[in-house]
């Protein structure tokens, strides 16, 4: 198997990078380019970026942003956030992008997942999930379903959705750790990749997450100080769990 | 012609291949054309897409043809990632597709616990680590190196294929595609 992979995430809102604490309440933390730079030189081993505002008009500020990163970045990126045809895919992948990730509009309409991976592969598919009490909840966390999550994952990935980026509502924000016994069940339903998101609030945390998951997603926890990627990184292998060798730029 | 041309078959993530291969110092064209692809002084076929998909466009705009006649002429192309997948003999991607068979061998689903295979993995026995995003992996004599028992590279004549992608792999991947333009 390959390394399990540490990535940062970039909430963006109109063009800029934005950090949540329980979905709410944001605070603009930077220049979603400078920042992606950043964090590649400090080690991060892939992105993702995230329109937390995902309204249809957002979708060509979020192409500039994903234009603009991707000829910078020489690390893997995933984009997500108002993503709800083949074509917002396309535009997204086209503009450089390595994976899309979709929410709310694949719980819409779940055929969405098969019809991006037929054209780009499923590895360029994720299915991002939130779950909060054991349900899927859409709309950036804001609205409850009727699916569960364990089996929305298994559907959604039997569908074409080649990872599952799986936040846990509950934890999300928190920094007391990742929700692991949500991930552990949703890992061993399904036969893809799993990033485990939401909670990271220590090295400690991520360490923890990265043992039973193959990617962890960090977020307030390195944007409050961007320069500390690198001493995360050691500190988490510190703890035994072996990320890729990376040597600091200079 | 001084460009490198990135060969289009219309689902491929041609921007990023460009982009590092500036940061090189290369100037290349995303191009379809035959007459482009044999004239360049290097051509890398890029990957992200599927395999029936990706064959018919390049059989449809000859770049198919030109790719193998520069092959046999012993001019340098780089294939990455279903850019590798294509030069083999068949892939049993989307129920089976004839590929360019520039090098002999085929194309299966992986037999990993989890599929795709995303992330980054040591390739022997060059002992560097790249970036690997796949579901399907080469079969064939004609491999040079792996990572984790699966083909990470094929080379045949003036053909090289790598599995993984140099382009989305850090300073390792930067260097290894300026090595390959370098000794062109």
């Amino acid at each position: 198997m390959p390394l399990p992979r540490l990535i940062p995430c970039l909430d963006v809102a109109h063009g800029r990078v934005v950090k949540g604490v329980n979905f709410v309440g944001l605070r603009d933390v930077g220049d979603p380019v400078e920042l992606a730079v950043h964090y590649s030189a400090g080690g991060a081993d892939e992105l993702v970026l995230l329109d937390i505002t995902a309204t249809p008009d957002e979708v060509a500020t979020m192409t500039n942003v994903v234009r603009l990163v991707a000829d910078e970045l020489d690390i893997p990126f995933t984009v997500g956030g108002g993503v709800r045809s083949v074509d917002d895919a396309s535009r997204i992948i086209e503009s450089g992008a390595d994976r899309v990730s979709l929410n709310s509009a694949a719980v819409a309409r779940p055929a969405l997942l098969g019809a991006i991976a037929e054209r780009f592969g499923s590895q360029a598919v994720v299915i991002a999930i939130d779950s909060g009490g054991g349900v899927v909840y859409t709309h950036g966390g804001r609205v409850p379903t009727n699916r569960e999550t364990v089996s929305w994952a298994i559907e959604a990935t039997e569908r074409g959705a080649g990872e599952v980026l799986l936040t846990s509502i509950d934890h999300d924000g928190r920094r007391e750790g990742f929700d692991l016994s949500l991930t552990s069940r949703v890992r061993t339903a399904v036969h893809v990749p799993v990033i485990a998101s939401g909670g990271a609030g220590s090295a400690e945390h991520v360490a923890d997450a990265l043992r039973v998951a193959d990617a962890a997603l960090v977020a307030s926890i390195v944007h409050e100080n961007p320069a500390g990627l690198a001493g995360l990184r050691r500190e988490i292998e510190a703890r035994g769990v072996n990320l890729r060798p990376w040597k600091e730029r200079s | 012609m001084n460009d490198v041309v990135i060969v289009d078959y219309g689902a491929g993530n041609t921007r990023s291949v460009q982009a590092t291969l500036a940061r090189l110092g290369y100037s290349s064209v995303v191009s379809a054309d035959p007459s482009m692809i044999c004239a360049a002084w290097y051509v890398v076929l890029p990957g992200v897409g599927s395999a029936r998909s990706a064959m018919a466009h390049l059989r449809a705009t000859g770049a198919a043809e030109a790719l193998g006649q520069r092959v046999e002429e012993r001019r340098p192309v780089l294939g990455i990632c279903l850019g590798l997948q294509l030069a083999l003999t068949w892939s049993a991607e989307d129920g089976g597709v004839d590929g360019l068979d520039i090098v002999p061998g085929r194309v299966v689903r992986l037999a990993d616990e989890r599929v795709p295979r995303l992330g980054w993995s040591l390739v022997e026995p060059w002992g560097e680590v790249y970036y690997f995003a796949h579901s399907y992996a080469a079969v064939t004599p004609d491999s040079v190196a792996s990572a984790e028992g699966v083909v990470a590279a094929v080379a045949r004549g003036t053909f090289l294929g790598v599995q993984f992608h140099p382009e989305k792999s850090g300073p390792a991947g930067l260097a290894f595609l300026d090595r390959c333009l370098s000794l062109a």
